[in-house]
């Protein structure tokens, strides 16, 4: 690489005030590119040796953790010598990709990173360790490269992380509201998973969308599939059921777990209002008496004409 | 603005239809309070349908409006409260305790028939 562009590079990549990376840095950090990459099989091994006796990566096989090793180290290494980020973060973002799924942790892959520091620091102080001025100015020229290297890393899982949290939230969110008509006139609501301010907001919404276009009378809550309410969680639904009514329907609560029931009591949520029956297939009954229906066995009807 | 009041067979029908002011709720009130005796009405139903706010004074007036015609013996009934008012309204807590709400006009109709029909044996699924 030509001398210009390193230089034009390097002055873009600059590590605040105290770095300024002058041309002796950008020598020095030449000089360090080269031991690491003479190095390079010794000290690869080194790594992955420390990772494993860590126990970091451990859902990943050893053959896994050295072929991942091997192209760390590269792109480390590359990152160091052309001074920009953008291959690493493209990079970080991949593993992040192929690894999360496998169950690897934050703290496993900022601390493979930060072991893959140590190892290369100290092999810079075992080469250097005659000279300890040029070590200093070695290692002022490696660390921060070095530092920014492990943020970019981290922040890549990190951020890989949070967009497949976000990913699966949006899939639960749209799965979650099905406003089901079971009947003329009568609705079923099945609630299933973990209910917060947001998703109550979004199902009484639906719930009353669905009551309008419907015309519905009756409308059946079932929450056998939510596993906690709390104060807040119970006040959503009080609120949904009063908002129901203000359009003039009627509605239904089943499947309130006994866990549930105690702790509607103990916090005191005033649920008295509320039409509670013990399963949806109570619930349905209750809400066929009330819109009218009666249901009778074949037989019986038979018998009865 | 005034609201009409149409007396439809043994009903009174006031329908909303625009946003209205305070003084305008009160001679709602009034006059529905005192035309439900002089018709000698026996339900009373007042469409929302056309509203998008209901504030505090909105929905005491109609409670009150309820009560008050509930004393001169005849039943009230709110009708087409639309689901974003409904939700609105139940956030800031105006609930309407008390007061028999409806889908729309068809089904307030249908309510009060119910009543009507059988006053002795309150089997109107609503009759809370």
């Amino acid at each position: 690489m030509a001398q210009e562009t390193r230089e034009s590079r390097d002055t873009r990549t600059t590590f605040g005030p105290a770095h300024q990376m002058t041309a002796p840095t950008a020598e020095l950090l030449r000089q360090l590119v080269a031991h690491l990459r003479q190095n390079r099989t010794q000290l690869r091994e080194e790594w992955a040796r420390r990772i494993t006796e860590a126990k970091l990566l451990t859902a990943m096989t050893k053959e896994e953790i050295f072929a991942e090793a091997t192209s760390v180290y590269d792109n480390y290494v590359e990152a160091l010598e052309t001074g920009t980020f953008e291959a690493l973060q493209a990079y970080a973002r991949n593993l992040s990709e192929r690894i999360i799924p496998r169950g690897v942790e934050t703290h496993e892959v900022v601390g493979i990173v930060l072991l893959l520091r140590d190892v290369l620091a100290r092999s810079l102080f075992a080469k250097y360790q005659n000279d300890f001025a040029l070590l200093n100015r070695i290692l002022d020229a490696y660390e921060p490269a070095a530092n920014r290297i492990a943020n970019t890393v981290a922040v890549g899982f990190v951020q890989e992380r949070e967009r497949v949290i976000r990913e699966q939230q949006e899939a639960i969110r749209v799965l979650s509201t099905p406003v089901l008509q079971v009947r003329e006139r009568l609705l079923i609501l099945p609630i299933i998973g973990v209910i917060d301010p947001q998703r109550a907001r979004q199902l009484t919404e639906q719930l009353l969308r669905g009551i309008r276009t419907n015309r519905a009378k009756v409308v059946v809550i079932d929450i056998t599939g939510v596993p906690v309410m709390d104060a807040n969680v119970a006040n959503n639904l009080v609120q949904t059921v009063e908002a129901t009514r203000l359009l003039g329907a009627t509605v239904i609560i089943t499947g309130l777990s006994p866990e549930i029931a105690q702790t509607l009591v103990t916090i005191g949520v005033d649920l008295g209002k509320m039409n509670t029956v013990g399963d949806l297939q109570g619930g349905i009954e209750e809400a066929e008496r009330l819109l009218g229906y009666k249901v009778v066995p074949f037989t019986e009807k038979a018998e009865h004409a | 603005m005034e609201v009409p009041i149409l007396k439809q067979g043994p009903y009174l029908i006031a329908s909303i239809q625009s946003a209205l002011s305070d003084a305008d709720l009160v001679q709602l009130r009034d006059a529905l309070v005192e035309q439900v005796g002089r018709l000698r009405s026996r339900g009373v139903i007042v469409d929302v349908t056309a509203l998008d706010v209901m504030d505090s004074f909105a929905t005491r007036t109609l409670r009150d409006i309820t009560f008050m015609i509930r004393l001169r013996g005849a039943e009230t009934v709110i009708v087409g409260i639309q689901p974003d008012v409904a939700f609105t309204m139940v956030q800031l807590g105006l609930k309407l305790e008390g007061v028999p709400t409806a889908l729309d006009l068809e089904e307030g109709i249908a309510f009060l028939g119910k009543k009507d029909t059988s006053p002795a044996k309150e089997a109107s699924p609503r009759g809370r």
